[in-house]
């Protein structure tokens, strides 16, 4: 008998659900420019202030303030903020397409934009990146057509994966992305993999590692953070903090007692934890974990709070679990809106400049789907044939499955 | 040609393909400067030195995940897991990872890696040191599966698993890597040197994937087996005196079927011998194969003799074990029966 009163399990709840407004003191914001800029070769235990505060550049009027202004090239901004605006009306596009039923499912990335376009814009065009199906925006940044996507998204007779994957599973090795997986975590570890091999061989080229706030409680997570500590491998850890892995708030994937960037400064990897709807910001830490890899000073984490604008995808319904403001009411704001305030303060946007922008990016978007449905879509049938299906299971094609395309031949 | 153990000409296969490929890496627990807890990659650090040849972190999922990264990369490494008992947190890497990633990425993206673990029991390795876990990976489209028998098997087959382009799950029976062990355990070990399979080429050469071997011509039976068992069945069908011709499987998927199917249709009578569990084992797909391919030649039931479905247990290794009482009373079965 201790006698304590009996023991009591804790299950984190989050503040808001439908009908109650959600508590955001937990997402602990610095003020813009608060945050010192460390040497990129600080120890990196010498981050662990970092982890617990917000390394931001944008403050509320648009102005870039700070130690962590990237003193970016406006010309690269609006580039970056044309790369959102596009993303964004892809997304939108493909929402209502799958609505039409002419895609089977999507996940679109809305509000979340920064933090994978800042990072495409802060590598190297031949840098590889290990994506999350959360990070079309490296593919937009990168210049992958946008035919190529909608191909893969209506699995029609173009897809370049041959109707493999559902949708928003892109794989593209000459941009830089790897396959995603759809099994989550899985290409996080796989990252730091590539990245050994880059220093193995003596490369210049780093890895680009990303996974969301929910699957870091996945031993992939923990796998990669001690490979990469280990052998100081050049990588950047990004952990995309959206506050929801579908129904379930961060607090249940461990966000509650500790910040996910204190995980990496607990396995010995420096590590920032940075507002990623601010563009600048992402811009900036992106850079400066870039130049750690590509000096040989090893991988670094960055956890980037951001949120998950649309639902997790088109199979579930964010009103049953979450306040329906909740993303109005985010401290942390919208990306778009922000760099676009900041760019028309400094001269460089203005709301002719949008309105048209907006114009042509839907006009891109509307064009390329005018000509990736020309090749067909899964609802017509205009797909890769039944017997590519046996293809690609190896190099070559085994005696077994030759016997079974045979068999598999125009039967159901 | 030299005389090699199984643990030589695994060895020898790594060198031979650390000095021809510098895209070849070799890593594991203990692998590195120790050269792994049965010796298989000793001296290969010191000879390549690091980051060639290194040790990893106790986390399988971490060694299979990084692999395919490296394989992603255009590497080719071979990663050891220290005993197959330990691969199940990679399994998820290596099933959802490496078997997959030609196909979802429609050829893009490729991971050509030879994942070696040592199998089998027979040395008092209880239930965390002894199982034989292929069935769950020739269950696995995308995976070639390999267990060779023998040291010249296994230097040929290792060096056609490295330079494969396909992940490579291969297995090494622990019980022949110092000698062929015919399962009577209680008599002294015999050598490699005593056996003409252990004359090696020192060089390059390989034996290729999906090709058995007849292990032992015969005409009264076949007996379909791969590994430690290949000896087994060998004391087996010398003690009864029973005719039986024995196809070592070397490559257990994809998988020579014209040999079975050759063998099996001549003699008309089947048994298959595996040490692992019996139920979803593998020798219940070479069983329905069997039927598929030859069910008309067929003269008698099939026959399986396995490991029992339990645990592999520590003090009653020995009853758990098919040794060749089991598989010369399956033999007496199969060529009795009418």
């Amino acid at each position: 008998m201790s006698g304590y009163p009996p023991l009591e399990l804790h299950v984190p709840e989050p503040s808001g659900r439908p009908g109650r407004e959600t508590d955001f003191s937990y997402l602990k914001v610095s003020p813009a420019g608060a945050v010192r800029r460390p040497p990129v070769d600080v120890r990196p235990i010498e981050t662990e202030d970092i982890v617990d505060l917000l390394v931001r550049v944008l403050d509320d009027e648009g102005r870039a303030v700070g130690p962590w202004d990237p003193g970016a090239d406006p010309g690269l901004l609006r580039r970056g903020l044309r790369a959102m605006l596009l993303t964004r009306a892809f997304d939108a596009r493909m929402l209502v397409a799958q609505r039409q039923k002419k895609i089977s499912f999507y996940m679109q990335c809305l509000g979340e934009e920064a933090v994978g376009i800042g990072q495409a814009l802060a590598l190297e065009p031949d840098d590889m990146c290990f994506p999350t199906y959360r990070q079309q925006g490296i593919l937009v940044a990168r210049g992958y057509p946008l035919v190529d996507m909608m191909c893969q998204l209506y699995s029609n007779e173009r897809d370049p994966i041959k109707g493999r994957q559902l949708p928003v599973m892109y794989s593209s090795k000459a941009h830089g992305f790897y396959s995603v997986a759809g099994n989550l975590g899985m290409g996080f570890v796989q990252a730091v993999g590539w990245a050994m091999a880059s220093a193995i061989k003596g490369d210049t080229r780093i890895a680009s590692a990303w996974i969301g706030d929910g699957s870091t409680a996945e031993a992939d997570f923990h796998n990669a953070l001690t490979f990469a500590a280990v052998y100081r491998a050049p990588v950047i850890l990004n952990v995309v903090n959206n506050q929801w892995a579908i129904s379930s708030f961060q607090g249940i994937a461990g966000g509650e007692a500790a910040t996910f960037a204190t995980r990496g400064v607990g396995n010995g990897i420096a590590s920032l934890r940075v507002d990623g709807n601010d563009f600048l910001a992402v811009l900036a830490a992106s850079r400066w974990a870039a130049e750690r890899a590509r000096r040989n000073l090893g991988p670094t984490l960055v956890e980037w709070i951001t949120y998950r604008g649309g639902a997790h995808s088109t199979a579930d319904d964010p009103s049953k679990y979450r306040p329906a403001d909740e993303w109005k009411r985010f401290p942390l704001g919208d990306p778009v809106e922000r760099l676009r305030r900041h760019l028309a303060l400094v001269g460089a946007w203005s709301d002719e400049e949008h309105a048209r922008t907006l114009k042509e990016v839907e006009e891109e978007v509307l064009a390329a789907q005018r000509e990736a449905e020309s090749h067909g879509t899964l609802a017509s049938g205009h797909v890769h044939d039944a017997s590519t299906m046996f293809d690609d299971v190896y190099k070559e094609m085994p005696a077994h499955l030759e016997r079974q395309r045979g068999q598999a031949g125009g039967t159901r | 040609m030299t005389t090699m153990t199984m643990v030589q000409a695994i060895r020898s296969a790594m060198d031979v393909m650390l000095g021809r490929d510098d895209d070849v890496v070799v890593f594991g627990e203990d692998v590195g400067y120790f050269g792994g807890v049965f010796r298989c990659t000793d001296g290969l650090q010191a000879k390549y030195g690091t980051p060639r040849v290194f040790d990893t972190p106790i986390a399988e999922g971490g060694i299979v995940g990084v692999a395919i990264g490296m394989g992603a990369y255009g590497l080719r490494p071979v990663a050891e897991i220290q005993f197959a008992d330990y691969v199940y947190p990679g399994y998820d890497q290596i099933v959802s990872g490496a078997a997959r990633l030609r196909y979802r990425s429609a050829g893009d993206f490729t991971a050509p890696i030879t994942i070696r673990m040592p199998c089998g029991g027979g040395i008092y390795g209880g239930q965390t040191h002894s199982q034989s876990p292929e069935a769950l990976f020739t269950h696995v489209c995308g995976l070639r599966t390999v267990m060779p028998s023998n040291p010249y098997d296994a230097k040929g087959l290792l060096i056609a698993s490295i330079e494969c382009d396909d992940p490579v799950i291969f297995f090494e029976p622990k019980r022949l890597y110092n000698g062929p062990f015919d399962g009577h355990h209680d008599r002294p070990m015999v050598p490699w040197s005593a056996h003409p399979l252990s004359e090696v080429p020192e060089g390059h050469y390989t034996v290729p994937l999906e090709s058995a071997a007849v292990f032992r011509p015969g005409e009264a039976v076949t007996v379909l087996t791969y590994g430690t068992m290949v000896w087994v069945a060998e004391a087996a069908a010398r003690e009864t005196g029973i005719d039986a011709e024995i196809i070592d499987l070397r490559s257990l998927w994809p998988l020579d079927l014209d040999t079975i199917v050759g063998s099996v249709s001549r003699t008309g009578r089947c048994v298959i011998v595996h040490e692992a569990t019996r139920t979803s084992g593998f020798g219940a797909e070479l069983a329905a194969l069997v039927q598929e391919h030859c069910f008309y030649h067929l003269e008698a039931p099939i026959e399986r003799v396995t490991g029992w479905d339990t645990p592999y247990p520590h003090a009653q290794e020995w009853a758990y074990f098919p040794g060749p009482q089991r598989v010369g009373a399956a033999l007496r079965r199969a060529t009795e029966a009418a």
